[in-house]
């Protein structure tokens, strides 16, 4: 154990030199790190390691997308678009159509009437499911017919989910334009299971705004505005004017079915328009309806407020259009913006938030170095004490495990939190135990009358195989607490594995070299420990 | 050479196993009164667990006014709110309980209108430090992730051991580390220690030292095991125990210093962490010694033959590092 060839030295000497070089710029501030590495080639590793929410502060806020509201906006659509196809295909209900939790029932008693309808009917659901093998045969929406022509149609768990996730992909866009409209901070925005999102800004310490911007329940509909007389209306504030406009309940197409939406000038006439663009579903919709109603008034309604109402002049059936009026630049910037960003295709709650101030936050980095100190100091003092010239190496050693520690938490990318600095300095104190167990071993083969170089051997030898299994069982706990824990205690498990990685490591070679070096220096006949 | 301390002396020779009659029913002891005392006093579970809203305040000023924080924060009307002192006369702790309100969503909206209104009130004349808000939902998840956490960590060891050594050892294991558990959260209870997520990690991590010294002594029982065939189970695991004796007081006093240094210096936030480490440390140095070694006796381990990988050593132990049988063996 004690003979190490040449070879093996300088791997070792590289790996640990490599390891302090990139966890160099960890240890310098903001300023030095600049000045330093501005002379430096850039290969030079100048990444540190990036300091979590809690040391460097911002805000963490954790959305969920309001299921029940969900629901209920899929079925009202359901429901629109049932009464649509029977128009269409010109069925008279008996009654009407009744919501049901989940879908829409409704009676046809006409068998001819039932069989025009159903095959449009049943257009209405797509197949859902893993596309991977071919079409799996599910379907969106289960359909069920009695023979006395009562049809429910109600969205099945797949569909569901399925509507979920989509949901979950525009939400997720929305919010990144959302929050990068004015933004010079650098925000994450992580999708977390399937309808919950993770929003973190860091730097941001009154997240009010923020989450006025993301709980905007900001809803895009184009609706009719409503001619003299009609059934089934709802009045709405005009946002500009502050005049409430009379406007159909019925939804042409919503928010979700736009795909772009853009200020540019009219090539004609030179004045500000918006121009927008329609998914295929969207398009349809809104070609029946412009078709229908070319001269009405097209109501472009946001969170309940009407923030436009342009008269359709021709049936737009390519599926893009353009609104013009007396706009100013910026108002069609805006209403272009609002149009592309402002609409959430479900409404969020906030489940979770925590902001840290950025006083708290080097308060916290304060407190944990100082601790740090400390902690190296103690048990330097310690080893030292019972040690003596063994305890200075296992005190190198130990610096060097927190240095390859360092290193490896910047190069992986890893966060450092307030519980990851707790499990640094857990390491320090459980580091140390890799030299101890070597120390007893050898000593307790030196008082059996061992040789130096023996007791040295077989000390190291069986110490390590302890040192493998010690840790070994430790890490277990470790990587279960990296895959149940959140956030901070995540960082915790991510330093603790990490950490008994290096200690580990920093046991079996370096100090392996340190006292073999030592052993070839002064060639004792009996170590004394 | 120069002076070294020895915390242990070379040839110590306690006859640990012999108070395995006075460890096991101590530690039932303690273990009924945590029990008890868990039903009694209740856990002072933070809003990790519970759901609520945290905020820490700094005063722009030189010191907190704690009565007009209470007096104005309880004017608000959300229930009663818990303002305490946080570390110096400068910062103020308060806790929100969870809103009630029909629905979740509604709940959390409420609960959102608790941030925004306690920013109003008291935005000119602190600086908000921290805000915390957790939801109902979360809440419960946290609980049943941090549960799930715990038990899967224990089966991953219970089956690494029992692969690595003898079904007992892992038993063993297993048992001595649910001890230290059951008197962690004990010490939770007593202390009324807030307990949050911060706290499951304390937890594993006291599972995770406990366990690495339970590993040590075992590693030294089953080597013990292989070499001394003659010899009683009693007297084997008293051999093992005295003979890393050394190693697991040091290991236990440098991590204690460090995790020392972590409650002092370490900030208000973490102290409740370092605080249960501490108590960690030395509940599971206590119980690799005093619970999973002589609970080995109980699960009838076999000496001699039974022990696999019996490499023919000379089965005569060294002349001065015999044991007297334990007394009350």
């Amino acid at each position: 154990m004690m003979r190490i060839s040449r070879i093996k030295t300088i791997l070792i000497l590289l790996a640990t030199f490599i390891g302090c070089m990139l966890a160099l710029p960890s240890l310098m501030n903001e300023s030095t790190r600049k000045s330093v590495f501005g002379m430096l080639p850039s290969w030079v590793p100048q990444k540190a390691v990036s300091l979590g929410l809690d040391l460097q502060g911002g805000a963490h806020v954790l959305l969920e997308i309001d299921k029940p509201d969900l629901i209920r906006s899929m079925t009202t659509q359901l429901r629109d678009d049932v009464r649509r196809v029977l128009r269409e295909q010109r069925v008279v209900l008996q009654g009407g159509i009744a919501m049901q939790p989940r879908g829409v029932q409704f009676r046809i008693t006409q068998a001819d009437d039932r069989a025009r309808a159903m095959p449009k009917l049943r257009e209405l659901s797509l197949p859902v499911g893993q596309q991977l093998f071919g079409p799996t045969g599910n379907q969106s929406i289960d359909i069920t017919e009695t023979p006395d022509g009562q049809i429910t149609m109600a969205y099945s768990e797949l569909g569901l989910n399925e509507r979920i996730r989509r949901v979950g992909q525009q939400t997720i866009e929305v919010i990144e334009r959302r929050i990068n409209i004015d933004g010079t901070k650098e925000p994450s925005i992580q999708r977390q299971g399937l309808d919950r999102i993770l929003v973190q800004v860091p730097g941001l310490t009154d997240p009010q705004q923020l989450k006025e911007r993301l709980g905007r329940t900001a809803k895009l509909q184009f609706r009719f505005v409503a001619e003299a007389g009609a059934a089934d209306t709802e009045q709405m504030r005009n946002r500009d004017s502050g005049q409430m406009i009379s406007v159909e309940r019925s939804v042409i197409t919503e928010g979700e079915d736009l795909i772009d939406a853009q200020a540019s000038f009219d090539q004609r006439t030179g004045q500000p328009i918006v121009s927008f663009r329609f998914n295929i579903r969207g398009a349809q919709r809104f070609g029946d309806a412009t078709t229908r109603g070319v001269g009405r008034q097209l109501a472009i309604v946001l969170d309940n407020e009407v923030i436009s109402a342009p008269v359709v002049q021709t049936p737009i059936t390519g599926g893009s259009g353009q609104i013009s009026g007396s706009f100013t630049v910026e108002q069609v910037n805006s209403l272009s913006l609002l149009l592309r960003a402002g609409a959430l295709p479900a409404k969020l709650s906030i489940i979770e938030e925590r902001t840290v101030g950025a006083g708290l936050g080097a308060d916290s980095i304060q407190a944990g170095l100082m601790a740090s100190y400390l902690a190296t100091a103690l048990v330097a003092v310690f080893m030292i004490v019972t040690y003596g010239f063994f305890g200075v190496v296992a005190i190198i050693a130990v610096t060097f495990n927190v240095l390859l520690l360092l290193g490896l938490l910047s190069v992986i990318g890893a966060t450092l939190t307030l519980p990851g600095i707790a499990g640094i300095v857990l390491t320090v104190g459980m580091a140390v135990d890799a030299n101890v167990l070597i120390y007893e071993r050898v000593r307790e083969e030196a008082r059996m009358g061992r040789s130096a170089i023996s007791s040295l051997d077989a000390g190291f030898e069986r110490a390590l195989s302890t040192i493998v299994d010690a840790n070994l069982t430790t890490l277990i706990a470790a990587i279960v607490l990296f895959f149940l824990g959140s956030g901070p205690v995540r960082g915790f498990a991510v330093t603790l594995s990490l950490g008994i990685f290096t200690t580990v490591f920093t046991a079996f070679t370096l100090s392996r070299l340190m006292i073999a070096t030592w052993y070839r220096w002064r060639r004792p006949s009996k170590v004394e420990i | 050479m120069a002076f070294r301390l020895r915390f242990i002396k070379d040839d110590t020779k306690f006859p640990f196993m012999g108070f395995r009659s006075v460890s096991f029913p101590l530690s039932a002891l303690l273990s009924v009164l945590t029990v008890l005392a868990f039903f009694s006093f209740g856990v002072n579970f933070g809003i990790d667990f519970k759901g609520g809203t945290l905020v820490e305040l700094q005063a722009k000023g030189s010191v907190a006014n704690i009565s007009s924080v209470r007096e104005r924060s309880n004017a608000l009307g959300f229930g009663s709110i818990e303002v305490a002192e946080f570390g110096s006369p400068r910062e103020l702790l308060l806790r929100v309980e969870l809103q009630t309100a029909p629905t979740t969503a509604e709940q959390e909206r409420a609960q959102q209108n608790v941030v925004t209104k306690l920013r109003e009130t008291f935005g000119n004349d602190y600086e908000f430090r921290r805000v915390e808000v957790v939801g109902p939902r979360v809440s419960g998840e946290l609980v049943q992730n941090g549960t799930i956490g715990v038990i899967f960590g224990i089966i991953g060891v219970l089956i690494y051991l029992w692969f690595r050594f003898e079904w007992q050892f892992a038993v063993g294991a297993v048992i001595a580390t649910l001890h230290d558990i059951v008197l962690t959260i004990g010490f939770f209870v007593v202390m009324q220690l807030t307990f949050d997520m911060t706290s499951i990690a304390v937890i594993l991590t006291i599972l995770g030292y406990s366990l690495n010294d339970t590993v040590v002594v075992y590693d030294r029982i089953r080597e013990m095991l292989r070499k001394y065939k003659k010899l009683s189970l009693t007297d084997v695991i008293d051999i093992a125990v005295n003979a890393t004796l050394s190693r697991t007081v040091i290991t236990a006093t440098t991590t204690f210093l460090a995790m020392l240094a972590m409650a002092i210096f370490g900030g208000e936030v973490l102290r409740s962490f370092s605080l249960a480490m501490l108590f960690g440390i030395v509940i599971g140095t206590y119980s690799s010694i005093f619970i999973a070694a002589p609970i080995l006796i109980y699960l009838g381990l076999k000496t001699g033959g039974g022990i696999k990988g019996d490499k023919d050593e000379d089965a005569k132990p060294f002349p001065g590092k015999v044991l007297a049988p334990a007394s009350r063996a």
